[in-house]
């Protein structure tokens, strides 16, 4: 009886003894640990590809210098003579700036779609291929947390970091292009800083990645449930199912005559389905689509991040994002109750 | 004494299991298993390859779905795992740490996650070996991965610690220190610890409590001193073999020269004292006696 006794005493000495660990800090800590398995991808990937962007155009900036001949220009000779000509090129050239700035966002997050789809599809299949997931579940951290933390990265904080250095980029090839006007002695090169829109572009970007968190809601979902099911071989599950389904619907619909409406059945799964991780592939969808972007007066217009905004009001966004937010629950409950093949 | 008295009334059992039942496609695993664990003992699940040994872990870890009553620590694994892994730890293979975390992140992580992980504790242990906290477990031998792990879940103040075949593939040094840590540096009254492994002879005399599973039944369930009552070891001469036989041993085995070593179970055979007439008689080693009760496993 003593030892029964004991033990309860003991045991509510070593309860209060160890300093309770809150739901926040252990999240915190669990979207570190991602961070320090996936550095590679989440941080070098987007800054190496960036430098080297950088180091290209500074590449080209000073060949192009040293072969362009700035004193034989002679502007008035060119077709764009008068005030409204010089007017252009000021348009122009500023429209270049405005390039310049998406361009670096663009090469991050280029390289970003391949990174979460590799993440998002080795989540929750290598920790069991290699069995250390033998080893997290040993700890006090249930596999809605660590389900959600690898959610957490792969639709907001590794494009969150892909867009904050893909505009580091932007901003460096915006001044390496204003620099190499200016130094050719360019017409109209002070427009870069002029007529450029640098504040609307990274307000636009930026915006859009609350956007973007919904949109890849659906194919990340995917991925990670096949991530999560699969025993072996993940990619082809992820990619062949979506595919082999569509080609069957359309098969099915060519065979008996009915009316299948085929742009649907491929766009609903292999765009929402597989390639929604790519910023952007929201324009796709016709509601959310601007105008076709004609000259520099449409891009800016393309930028205004009101126009991206227009995809929150439409049913396939929000269909999507319920879609993948039940994956993702599918995904926790397989994570929780499979067992591991030995 | 206590402990003994617990285990009886079945009260404060750190696992109570009642009726597993788990059968996959080809195999029955657990076949009605029943069993208790009371709290303060070092047990022994010992059984040849596919008797069920892991499965009843994984089942008392909420690593498997099962049918019957299972309780640990007065939880049910498969809806309570998430609370019970606060007073549960185990390490459930050699080498499961993840290959590219460095020393010093898993000591972060354990220490951010679990609220019992005491960091002195696992630096204290760590200053013993090689391992260094920048490397990376990919850069460490298996021996090093296993200490790497011992010492961070010896530091961790949990009440039941699992361990399911935690030295295979590591050589007798690393074998040793495996088990003498962990009787000297982390056992005590109040933890509970449960060994599966099919080195027996090395965790023989760490064991309070030893359990056979064969064909996913408990076999044997018993304290280390009941064994040594209850099975005795006879040496006999060439001369005496039939008359030892005739008190029905459970097993014999020829030695070189004509002597052969009968084994006896007190609960089927003679008393000790016409043991003793036929020769030399000693308590049997568990890797004896656990072969002379599987005899016919494989048939």
């Amino acid at each position: 009886m003593n030892a029964i006794v004991e033990s309860r005493d003991s045991t509510s000495a070593f309860r209060s003894k160890g300093a309770s660990v809150s739901a926040s800090q252990r999240f915190v800590l669990l979207l570190k640990r991602e961070f320090w398995e996936h550095r590679g991808g989440f941080l070098w990937a987007p800054l190496v590809t960036g430098a080297i962007a950088i180091l290209f155009s500074l590449f080209g900036a000073i060949a192009g210098s040293l072969m362009f001949d700035g004193r034989n220009m002679r502007v008035n000779d060119l077709s764009f003579n008068g005030a409204g000509g010089v007017e252009a090129v000021r348009h122009a050239v500023g429209f270049a700036g405005d390039i310049a700035l998406l361009v670096g966002t663009g090469i991050t997050t280029s390289v970003l779609v391949f990174v979460v789809f590799f993440y998002a599809l080795g989540s929750l299949y290598d920790e069991r291929k290699d069995r250390s997931v033998l080893f997290w579940k040993s700890l006090p951290v249930s596999d809605a947390e660590t389900v959600l933390s690898k959610a957490a990265w792969a639709l907001l904080l590794a494009p969150a970091l892909a867009v904050v250095i893909g505009l580091i980029v932007g901003v460096t090839l915006w001044l390496i292009t204003a620099g190499m006007m200016l130094v050719n002695g360019i017409p109209g090169a002070e427009a870069v800083f002029s007529r450029s829109h640098p504040f609307r572009v990274l307000a636009h970007v930026l915006s859009t990645i609350p956007i973007y968190v919904l949109w890849a809601l659906p194919t990340v979902g995917w991925l990670m449930l096949c991530s999560a099911w699969a025993r072996s071989k993940p990619f082809l599950w992820a990619v062949l199912l979506p595919f082999l389904g569509a080609i069957l619907i359309s098969w099915m619909g060519g065979v008996t005559g009915l009316a299948v409406p085929y742009g649907s059945v491929w766009y609903t799964l292999v765009v929402r389905g597989l390639l929604s991780i790519a910023p952007g592939t929201w324009y796709l969808n016709h509601d959310a689509s601007p105008q076709r972007v004609n000259g520099p007066t449409d891009l800016a217009n393309a930028i205004d991040f009101s126009s991206t905004w227009q995809v929150l009001g439409t049913l396939d966004l929000w269909i999507g994002a319920a879609i993948g937010a039940a994956m993702i629950y599918a995904a926790i409950w397989l994570r929780r109750h499979r067992e591991l093949a030995d | 004494m206590n402990a003994v008295a617990s285990h009886d009334t079945g009260h404060d059992a750190v696992v109570s299991a009642r009726e597993l039942r788990k059968a996959y496609k080809s195999t029955v695993a657990l076949d009605g298993t029943s069993f208790e664990i009371p709290p303060g003992r070092i047990i022994g699940l010992i059984g040849p390859n596919g008797a069920g040994k892991t499965t009843a872990l994984k089942a008392i870890l909420g690593l498997t779905p099962f049918e019957g009553q299972l309780k640990v620590l007065g939880r049910d694994p498969r809806t309570q795992r998430d609370e019970l892994m606060n007073d549960v730890c185990f390490i459930a293979d050699v080498a499961v740490l993840p290959r590219w975390i460095r020393v010093g992140q898993a000591i972060d992580f354990v220490a951010g996650v679990h609220p019992r992980f005491d960091r002195e504790k696992c630096e204290r242990f760590l200053a013993n070996t090689k391992l260094k906290k920048t490397q990376r477990v990919r850069e460490l031998s298996k021996g090093m991965i296993v200490q790497l792990h011992l010492a961070l879940v010896m530091a961790i103040d949990a009440r039941l610690l699992v361990l399911d075949e935690p030295t295979l593939g590591l050589d007798i040094l690393y074998r040793k220190q495996f088990y003498q840590r962990l009787l000297e540096d982390y056992f005590d009254e109040q933890k509970t610890i449960i060994i599966t492994t099919h080195q027996v002879e090395e965790v023989e005399h760490i064991l309070t409590d030893v359990m056979f599973i064969r064909n996913g039944r408990i076999v044997l369930n018993a304290a280390m001193d009941e064994v040594s009552e209850r099975y005795t070891e006879v040496l006999v001469s060439a001369d005496r073999v039939d008359a030892a036989r005739a008190l029905k041993p459970i097993d014999e085995r020829a030695l070189p020269f004509g002597k052969v070593v009968m084994l006896y179970d007190g609960q089927q055979s003679a008393g000790t004292s016409q043991l003793a007439a036929l020769g030399e008689t000693r308590t049997p080693g568990l890797a004896d006696l656990f072969v002379a009760l599987m005899k016919g496993t494989y048939a």
